[in-house]
């Protein structure tokens, strides 16, 4: 006579098996890390919260490719527009993402990218204003792993 | 070879806000990585993403590891006038590509 | 780990008494099952990063190699038109090697029999570009693998290894996928595993590869034998998975996490 086994105890056994070969991570940069390149940034200036949306998906199916939108709010003319936006990871192995520099001629400031993650963090973007001011946005990603992966 | 894919509108009112898509095929190796020997792999990734509208610079990325393979890049630029964008992709090991396309501007 | 195995074991002899194809009304490609983020990069081909190895192979198909001197445009003119349809009937019998082929090795036998130049590994970058060129060809066609006499028995092996339970881990491709999708396994879903997608750019791989790479990412994931690229194994399990998503459409190059 078969024995039964119950779905979740199957998915439990089939995960203990799974999950043993999930890739191993590089050592990642910390919290800290993330505020020197901001500071690298910035210098002393006061960073405000607001003026900036980061869009990403809460939940990411594999951190090899999350998709990021950033936007301010802004005129984005010659005398009122962003010049910079940079985007920062608390706990990749270094927390530089992409820093790109724009002004009046793109019409509006918005840019998109795919990133990585190297795990559940949190990514923070900051905007520098014509008027030399910085606001900024964060946002959390659950990073989910791949069950079945190469060799490697 | 490195293949791109850029998406700009052919014709654009003057004044009107473009939208540019642009894809370019790299594997853009972190240098955080290690062979199944356990060697780290070097970094070799694209470095920077520099947009041109007849000549004068309208957008820049500085791009890091954390950028994935095959860097997906949108941005906006104002259609002011017909002529060619140039798009330049540079990076490690003297990675550089360079792409152009052409807007119609009425 | 003699708990696991003990479980998994006791869970196979439960399984297998409930074995079920999926009915066709509720069939779901992996599309299905993929974030809203995942299934917009597959959507716009200007985001699709598969499309640049679509571009590749397009490059490929007209350009003459070999000591035939012959670009594969040379022979079979406008793909849109020639290539119509063929990869959503893929694998598909050949009669000099007596079997189903891949649509690898088919582009292969071109390469080596009509333009005489050296076959392209598998995996290799133009092999994948060729490939995913002439896969694209069949987006939105039915998939429609030709089932008779000749290749009877070679679905019937590709169906044996779906239902045989393997690896370490002792678990069968049915388990997960007829009898489990849908369920979350280590934080992904499971999808059913059907393959109109490839070759596809997969997240994790961070590049295109076959559907072999994807069969033999699962049969590591059991730990099992992944075979060789190439193996009939492989060919028969491809053929037995066409078969079971015949009628759904194909959405190669696809994106997948
Ligand atoms: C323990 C459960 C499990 C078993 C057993 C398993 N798979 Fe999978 N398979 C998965 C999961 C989970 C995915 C989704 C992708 C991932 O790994 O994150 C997947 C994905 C796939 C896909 C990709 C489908 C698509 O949409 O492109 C194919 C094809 C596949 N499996 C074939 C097989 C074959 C063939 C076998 C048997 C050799 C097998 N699987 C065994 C869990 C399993
Ligand atoms: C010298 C002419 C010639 C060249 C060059 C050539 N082929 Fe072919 N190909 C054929 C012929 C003839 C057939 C059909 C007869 C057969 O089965 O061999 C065929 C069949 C095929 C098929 C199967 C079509 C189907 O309907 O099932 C594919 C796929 C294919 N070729 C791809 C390619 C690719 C890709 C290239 C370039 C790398 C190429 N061929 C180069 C002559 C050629």
């Amino acid at each position: 006579m078969p024995l039964r086994t119950t779905r979740r105890e199957f998915l439990r056994a089939a995960t203990a098996g799974m999950a043993a070969i999930v890739a191993v991570r590089p050592a990642a940069a910390t919290p800290a890390a993330m505020q020197d390149a901001i500071g690298a940034v910035v210098g002393t200036a006061r960073v405000t919260k607001g003026r900036v949306k980061l869009e990403l998906p809460p939940l990411s199916e594999n951190g090899n490719a999350v998709p990021l939108t950033v936007s301010v709010e802004s005129a984005m003319t010659p005398a009122e527009h962003v010049r910079a936006i940079h985007v920062f990871t608390e706990k990749n192995p270094q927390p530089d993402v992409v820093s790109v520099r724009l002004g009046p001629r793109a019409g509006r400031a918005r840019v998109s990218t795919r990133i990585r993650l190297a795990d559940t963090q949190t990514v923070v973007a900051i905007a520098e204003l014509s008027d030399g001011s910085f606001w900024s946005a964060e946002a959390a990603v659950v990073v989910t792993l791949a069950a079945c992966l190469e060799e490697t | 070879m490195a293949e791109t894919l850029i998406s700009v509108p052919p014709r654009a009112r003057r004044g009107e806000i473009v939208e540019i898509k642009t894809l370019i095929s790299h594997p853009m190796e972190t240098g955080y990585r290690r062979s199944q020997l356990g060697a780290r792999i070097p970094r070799d990734i694209i470095r920077l993403f520099v947009c041109t509208y007849n000549g004068a610079e309208v957008f820049r990325a500085a791009l890091h590891p954390a950028i994935a393979a095959n860097p997906f890049i949108t941005f906006s630029t104002v259609a002011t006038e017909t002529g060619t964008l140039t798009f330049h992709w540079t990076g490690d090991n003297g990675f550089s590509v360079k792409e152009t396309a052409e807007i119609r501007v009425e | 780990m003699l708990r696991l195995a003990a479980a998994l074991g006791a869970l196979g002899l439960a399984v297998s008494a409930l074995a079920a194809e999926i009915p066709s009304a509720e069939r779901r490609s992996g599309y299905d099952f993929m974030s809203r983020e995942t299934r917009a990069m597959q959507d716009d081909d200007t985001a699709n990063p598969a499309m640049l190895w679509v571009l590749e192979g397009g490059a490929l198909w007209n350009r003459k190699t070999g000591a035939a001197g012959r670009a594969c445009a040379d022979c079979h003119g406008d793909a849109r038109a020639s290539m119509k349809g063929v990869a959503a009937r893929h694998p598909a019998f050949d009669a000099g090697r007596g079997r189903p082929v891949s649509l690898e090795q088919r582009i292969n036998a071109c390469r080596v029999e009509r333009q005489q130049a050296p076959a392209l590994a598998y995996e290799s970058r133009e092999l994948l570009a060729l490939t995913a060129f002439v896969a694209r060809q069949s987006r939105g066609l039915p998939i429609d693998v030709a089932v008779d006499a000749r290749t009877q028995p070679f679905l019937d092996a590709g169906r044996a290894l779906w239902e045989r339970r393997q690896g370490q881990l002792n678990l069968a491709c049915r388990q997960c996928h007829d009898e489990n999708w849908g369920h979350r396994l280590a934080g992904s879903v499971i999808p059913q595993a059907h393959p109109t997608g490839y070759p596809l750019y997969r997240l994790e791989w961070q590049a295109l590869g076959s559907l072999q790479r994807r069969f033999r990412n699962c049969l590591i994931g059991v730990r099992s034998e992944p075979y060789e690229y190439g193996d009939p194994a492989l060919v028969d399990l491809e053929l037995y998975l066409k078969w079971r998503a015949r009628g759904m459409l194909m959405d190669a190059p696809a994106v997948r996490p």
